[in-house]
């Protein structure tokens, strides 16, 4: 067995390890996000909106990005989340906010694996259906069993408990936003360790080509289950901390105007890199707040332009203007690796 | 219970004129047009204009319905659809999402919110007897003219040259090109006439369904169960889809009323799973 | 002893058309078997029956004596046999280091492991170096697939299958398509594979054919015309009628 592991084979793993390292622009990204605890005290509260439309656009990519399922009813694992973190809270059934979080989360994933299998078959147009359809079902539920989510009116008479039982949600939001922040940088963690994982590739192959993706031995529909049930977690978990942080759930977590506006952000971030929802959160959420200071009313017309723009103009252009700042940065990480770093292959 | 069939067929029959447009679009182009529901409002609207403010006779205001959509509809056809054609599923959905959005809150803008309603000529409201069994008047009209317009579409498709381009660029559409017909005015002129039927469904519906600035994210929805369920290969198909859905959406709120549309949904889902690719579509050998 | 790959009345049906007509194939281990036919006589509907792409209407296939007919393709891949595609299907995105670890690390059945960043473990890193030097992709092992000429291409469709580590390896032309200039590498990949693989071979240049076939069938109309050495068929005035009826196929 040779001391050293030969040329090839030292670039071979270097290769594969390339996607799953950490660039600095992701390590800014984090250090500035947490910055933000201290350095914008006064905007705790519209920050910690940006965290949940993050997460909640973060399931999507999982699903869309990394499954390429096209689903108009996200909004569904979202809602019920939503509801489940409020009933938890409200009938006393598990007061602390973060196992209540966990709990919502278990039983959205559980959704999310009952109605994978519904979205595996069919076209493009069928899965959007199905989903759409699953969304609008759930409201519909919600909407008839008023006694116990309070049906038009939204879960009222929620008191939360404090976070860890130490700390009380505040009428800042301080509280609400480094929850809500330290919630998606785990699961942020999580879905990026996965993406990088065999399991991750093989999704990468599926979306690529399911033809040749089976071909090689991957079962395509398990898989897509898998990612879809995760995903589905994801979106509960939004939810919840939604209800968490408002203390207040209503029928509008399953509307059609949510899956789409996920959608949108997603789209204004990117797919398929994980980022894509974070930095389409804070775009739209900064975009909701200027129109809804011009137009109050008619912001959805805007939105709708700029869905409308997005697309003439071409998702992979508009990608494509970032790619100077993105490389300036790789080219500036691979500078300092270099000087930092000691050869050496991969872990045996 | 002959009523609520009555009623339910009406209902179809309103819901077949309005989503047939978009059973050829995505049958012809594969495009997901979910802003077809826009075009259906437009007739609605422009109706409530011209009867209500302007006095047109309402009989009259329909046809004008059908032809403000469809011109409508072939100028944003020209002017941004044929931009979206060859982009991907993702892109039309965005795209026709973002059209949605924009004209929903442009009518609300314009129109108002609350809901509208078209001031029907009094020869037809209420009822008159067919033997025995009370049927509105109003809905007696819907059968007749949708019925009429059933017709002519299927004579159109059969017996007419544009008909055989039309099936012929739906069933293979390289084939259609390299047989040199243009398919991309073949689908300018289809898109046009389907988006003027939603515009006369819109205005001749607005009675039934209701007309309000979300009227095509309401709808939409049911648009879409039709071209699902009833295939994109025939008007047979979402013909007959579109009776069953009117028939069982009313039949379900009267005898389940606290289960109402999630009925529907439920059915659709059912059959989505069951038959992807809809209950009456041919098996074509693609 | 039960032969690799074998075939036991074969049918398919696509509406009243027999695309394949009461095909039994017997192919012995180690066996280099072409399949070759005029166009459209049925040879890459026989590869899909085989790798699962599409069902049988009728009849049974054998890998090594066990019964895959309603296996799925992946349970198939799993099982030990492998296709590579007429026109090359690959992941235009990833990279051939990437695609060539997906396949090896499926195979070791991690394909599922959610949690080990891809790539850690130096047995695959190993692999994957031997098998791109095996098949000359080292020079290109960075590039995204897209990127790669079509002979490199072809190779990479080639060394994906060959991944799976296959008892039998179907090879749909594996030449089609592939420049002059790059075809040489492609066949003498093609004759290097190890003698414990058996490999069906389908393909419509002769010279490939004879050199490389041991046993060679004959697909006319979805149905075996003949089956025979390299020689026999060579001889067969039939064949000859059959082929050159419809012109000389480069």
């Amino acid at each position: 067995m040779p001391a050293r592991p030969s040329l090839p084979s030292l670039d071979v793993a270097g290769q594969l390890a390339r996607r799953a390292r950490w660039t600095p622009l992701e390590i800014v990204f984090w250090l500035v996000a947490f910055a933000t605890i201290y350095f914008l005290p006064g905007r705790h509260l519209i920050l910690t909106e940006i965290v949940i439309w993050a997460l909640f656009a973060l399931s999507l990519d999982l699903i869309l990005g990394f499954g390429g399922i096209l689903s108009l009813g996200h909004a569904a694992f979202f809602g019920f989340g939503a509801y489940a973190a409020g009933l938890l809270a409200k009938h006393g059934i598990i007061t602390e906010p973060v196992l209540a979080l966990f709990a919502a989360g278990l039983v959205t994933t559980l959704l999310g694996f009952i109605t994978s299998f519904l979205v595996l078959r069919g076209s493009d147009l069928t899965r959007l259906m199905v989903t759409l359809g699953v969304a609008l079902v759930l409201r519909e539920i919600a909407n008839r069993y008023a006694e116990l989510t309070g049906g038009a009116d939204g879960l009222q008479g929620i008191t939360m408990a404090p976070v860890l039982g130490m700390f009380r949600f505040d009428l800042f939001g301080r509280t609400a936003y480094v929850y809500s922040l330290l919630v998606l940088f785990v699961l942020f963690l999580l879905a990026r360790r996965i993406v990088n994982s065999p399991f991750g590739l093989s999704l990468l192959a599926v979306k690529g080509n399911a033809l040749r993706a089976s071909a090689i031995g991957i079962p395509v529909n398990w898989r897509l289950v898998a990612i879809y049930t995760v995903a589905a977690g994801y979106a509960g978990v939004a939810g919840g901390l939604l209800t968490q942080t408002t203390a207040f759930a209503s029928l509008e977590v399953f509307s059609f105007d949510r899956s789409a506006d996920v959608l949108l952000v997603l789209i204004i971030g990117g797919i398929g890199y994980l980022y894509g929802g974070l930095i389409g959160a804070i775009i739209f959420r900064l975009m909701q707040d200027w129109l809804a200071n011009i137009t109050p009313q008619y912001w959805q017309f805007w939105i709708g332009l700029v869905l409308v723009l997005i697309v003439l103009i071409g998702r992979d252009r508009m990608a494509a203007w970032f790619q100077p700042i993105i490389r300036l940065f790789d080219t500036l990480g691979g500078r300092m690796r270099r000087m930092g770093a000691a050869p050496g292959g991969g872990e045996r | 219970m002959l009523t609520i069939l009555f009623d339910g067929i009406a209902y179809g029959m309103l819901l077949f004129v309005l989503a047939c447009g978009l059973s050829v679009t995505l049958g012809l182009m594969n495009f997901v047009n979910l802003a077809h529901g826009s075009f259906a409002m437009a007739g609605g609207y422009i109706t409530v204009v011209l009867v209500n403010r302007m006095g047109v006779p309402f009989l009259l205001g329909l046809p004008l319905a059908f032809l403000f959509s469809a011109a409508l509809g072939a100028l944003l056809e020209r002017a941004l659809y044929v931009h979206v054609y060859a982009k991907s599923h993702l892109d039309q959905v965005l795209f026709t999402i973002g059209l949605v959005f924009m004209s929903v809150a442009a009518v609300d803008y314009t129109m108002g919110s609350s809901q509208q309603f078209i001031t029907i000529p009094s020869v037809l409201q209420g009822q008159i007897d067919v033997f025995g069994v009370g049927v509105g008047r109003y809905r007696l009209l819907i059968i007749g003219i949708c019925a009429a317009l059933t017709i002519a579409l299927q004579l159109v498709l059969v017996r007419t040259r544009f008909g055989s381009r039309l099936r012929a660029a739906v069933d293979d559409q390289r084939v259609a090109r390299g047989l040199g017909i243009n398919v991309g005015a073949v689908f300018g002129v289809t898109f046009a006439v389907g988006s003027g039927l939603a515009g006369l469904g819109g205005a001749l519906g607005a009675e039934i369904l209701g007309l309000d600035p979300v009227f095509p994210l309401k709808y939409m929805i049911y648009f879409l169960i039709v071209v699902t369920v009833g295939g994109t290969s025939s008007i047979t198909g979402p013909f007959l889809a579109s009776i069953l859905l009117g028939i069982g959406d009313v039949a379900g709120k009267y005898y389940v009323p606290q289960l109402g549309a999630f009925v529907i949904y439920t059915i659709m889902i059912v059959v989505l799973i069951w038959r992807p690719q809809g209950l009456f579509a041919r098996q074509s050998a693609r | 002893m039960a032969y690799a790959l074998e075939t036991i009345g074969l049918e398919k049906s696509f509406g009243g058309i027999k695309a394949t007509n009461q095909v039994s194939l017997r192919i012995r281990k180690g066996a280099r078997h072409a399949l070759i036919g005029p166009n459209g006589a049925g040879k890459t509907t026989v590869i899909n029956l085989l790798s699962g792409a599409t069902r049988p209407t009728a009849g049974k296939i054998l890998l090594d004596g066990q019964d895959i007919t309603d296996r799925e393709p992946h349970d198939r891949v799993r099982l030990g046999i492998a296709r590579t595609f007429q026109i090359n299907q690959l992941f235009g995105d990833l990279t051939a280091v990437e695609t060539l670890g997906l396949a090896i690390s499926e195979r070791g059945g991690m394909g599922h492991d959610w949690w080990r960043v891809a790539g850690r473990k130096q047995t695959i890193v190993d692999e994957i170096g031997e098998l791109l030097g095996r098949f000359g992709l080292t020079d290109v092992m960075g590039e995204r697939t897209a990127t790669l000429p079509y002979g490199k291409q072809r190779l990479l469709e080639i060394a994906l299958a060959f991944a799976c580590k296959p008892r039998v390896l179907l090879l749909d032309e594996p030449a089609a398509g592939v420049p002059d200039a790059e075809r040489d590498s492609i066949l003498t990949t093609v004759a290097a594979l190890p003698t414990d693989v058996t490999v069906l071979l389908i393909e419509h240049d002769m010279d490939i054919v004879f050199s490389f076939a041991d046993r060679i069938s004959v697909l006319v109309n979805g149905e075996l015309f003949m089956e025979g050495t390299p020689e026999q068929v060579a001889a067969d005035p039939r064949v000859k009628a059959v082929y050159l009826g419809e012109g000389d196929n480069a």
